[in-house]
């Protein structure tokens, strides 16, 4: 599959979506249209309907140009330390998100190496990392933000211990085996050269497991926004793209909640693509092609 | 009370190197180096269960922070009914609908890719985009649209499990190779039996990839969506609610109750894919 092949296709569906979205509009809007013209003793005419339900305050479902106007307001026209803007709740989330997707990796790779390193470790430690990952991690997210705000840790730490919490594990996972990735005759050659540990590690393991390494990144980084976000739910809606969630569902402000959402599956997105630049950077300092280097 | 944390300290570096020796021997037996396998995680566990009782109960660590062990299994043995009822409501009604229709579609939104490689080459790249995206954002939405009930958690659940289901099918139906296809064509098969006998097959080991990783994103997915209104039942609202309360040792049975649940669909599905797909390298390796 080529870079050309994909744009057409990728575009039919995106068009595709977009119509059935403002199909469901009109459906799922209609039902308070007709509502309010029968208490109105009217009747609505269908061009009249489809208008209508593009232009409601709290639509069931609002029309994909409302939230891009939303959007539009609360990135660009709101000043950023405004508490409606969305650059301020995104900065908060994104912040949270950086610290604990920095502390996990640290946590991740010293782990990894422990595991490589030590038998014991490997033994002990790994099956319960494995086993970790099929514990619901989201669902102490609540009870940590509240009791770490008990013991007045509050702000920016607890949220970034979510997210370190789940993106640690795909960084061990993908390092261990990163780090395990040259071959016996590599790991045989480093012996007749009678390397030691420490330089068999740094000159074979660690840049042999850079595509292991980058490709959990990217799934670590992913997933901090998740957590920073889930952190956020909880703390009774203060600040973050998180609470703008919470409080939009609250008060029943729809358009306030796919614009958050769009915030967030942007902000998604970029994260990601920056993390993806920075392997097929690293890689080609490395003299390696980016494409098929990473499993 | 001190002498409490140096007893957990004791034993914990005790099985350290218990570990550290049973780790570095081998043993001539197959049977017997399988149950020192189980055995050095088992250690471990136990190990940071006494080491969290000692610190707690020891240093006297406020019981809103981190109640012991002990303290946890006496709560969940007092409020069976209500973890079971909640269990009933979170995984028997919301998780399970949600990860059946949310695989089952996702299978079978990637057998129609199939057929239209035009679909495939439009879908497959938004697929993998939304997989990197937060996802469980639409709870609010789905609570919004089908109510406070476990049907908006099952929504939830759905769109959370439908995409790996998606990306992970359409990858594993390009696994089987060229030759392969070529044999099935030199059979004359037609294209359903050479999906039945060739590809799923061969697709299977990806297809379980997805449906390991969907039993825990269907969990996550399912109590998450409880944060944003439920009815006075289920796992997430009972966590929300006595967080709230400062009941933590609530908290913890149910964390606990949710572990067990997520690792035993785990297994479960991991279970299923051991007899399914017998002839794959990853498994006929550990049988040895």
């Amino acid at each position: 599959m080529d870079g050309k092949g994909k744009t057409i296709p990728v575009l039919t569906v995106l068009a595709a979506v977009v119509a059935i979205w403002y199909a469901c509009v009109v459906w799922m809007n209609a039902p308070f249209e007709y509502d309010k013209a029968e208490r109105a003793g009217t009747e609505i005419g269908f061009s009249q309907l489809v208008s209508n339900t593009m232009t409601q305050e709290r639509p069931v479902l609002p029309a994909a140009h409302q939230v891009a106007e939303e959007m539009y307001k609360t990135i660009v026209l709101k000043k950023f330390t405004s508490k409606r803007s969305l650059v301020y709740h995104g900065w908060i989330t994104l912040s949270a998100t950086l610290l604990g997707f920095a502390i996990g990796t640290a946590l991740g790779i010293l782990l990894a190496v422990g595991i490589v390193h030590n038998r014991a470790m490997d033994k002990s430690v790994m099956p319960w990392v494995i086993a970790s990952q099929t514990i619901p991690i989201l669902a102490v997210a609540p009870m940590i933000i509240v009791v770490l705000n008990a013991v007045g840790l509050s702000g920016l730490l607890p949220k970034a211990l979510i997210s370190t919490y789940l993106s640690f594990f795909p960084v061990v996972v993908g390092m261990v085996k990163g780090l395990r990735s040259p071959d016996r005759a590599q790991l045989d050659l480093m012996h007749t050269y009678s390397a030691s540990t420490a330089q068999t590690f740094w000159k074979l393991r660690w840049p042999s497991s850079m595509p292991y390494l980058f490709t959990s990144l990217k799934i670590a980084i992913a997933i901090s926004l998740v957590g920073a976000i889930v952190g956020e739910l909880p703390t009774g809606a203060v600040a973050g793209l998180g609470a703008r969630l919470l409080a939009g569902s609250y008060y029943g402000q729809t358009i306030q909640i796919w614009s958050a959402l769009f915030t967030a599956a942007i902000l998604a997105a970029v994260l990601v693509m920056i993390v993806g630049l920075a392997h097929s950077y690293v890689l080609r300092r490395m003299g390696q092609k980016p494409e098929g280097a990473a499993t | 009370m001190s002498w409490l944390v140096v007893f957990a300290v004791m034993f914990w570096l005790a099985t350290w190197a218990v570990n550290e020796w049973l780790s570095r021997r081998t043993f001539a037996s197959h049977s017997v180096q399988k149950t020192v396998n189980l055995l050095i995680p088992l250690l471990f566990g136990v190990a940071v269960l006494v080491l969290w009782e000692g610190i707690t109960r020891g240093l006297e660590v406020p019981r809103v922070l981190l109640p012991p062990p002990s303290m946890i299994w006496e709560r969940i043995l007092n409020s069976l009914p209500i973890l079971w009822a909640d269990f009933q409501q979170t995984f028997l009604k919301a998780v399970l609908a949600g990860y059946v229709l949310g695989c089952g579609s996702g299978f079978l939104v990637a057998l129609l890719c199939d057929r239209s490689s035009f679909l495939k080459r439009g879908l497959l790249p938004l697929g993998n985009f939304v997989s990197a995206l937060p996802i469980i954002g639409v709870a609010p939405i789905m609570v919004m649209w089908f109510g406070f009930d476990w049907q908006s958690k099952a929504a939830v659940v759905v769109i959370m499990t439908f995409f790996p289901m998606l990306v992970n099918t359409v990858q594993g139906l390009s696994a089987a190779d060229h030759m392969q296809r070529d044999l099935m064509r030199t059979y004359a098969s037609s294209w359903w039996q050479t999906l039945i006998k060739l590809r799923l097959p061969a697709a299977s080991p990806f297809i379980f990839n997805a449906l390991k990783l969907n039993s825990t994103l269907a969990l996550i997915g399912a109590i998450v969506a409880e944060f944003f209104g439920t009815p006075i039942v289920g796992m997430g609202f009972r966590i929300s609610t006595e967080v709230g309360r400062m009941n933590v040792d609530m908290v913890w049975a149910e964390i606990a109750v949710a572990a067990l649940a997520g690792s035993a669909f785990y297994g479960l599905v991991a279970l299923i894919e051991r007899t399914i797909t017998f002839w794959h390298p990853s498994i006929r390796s550990r049988r040895i």
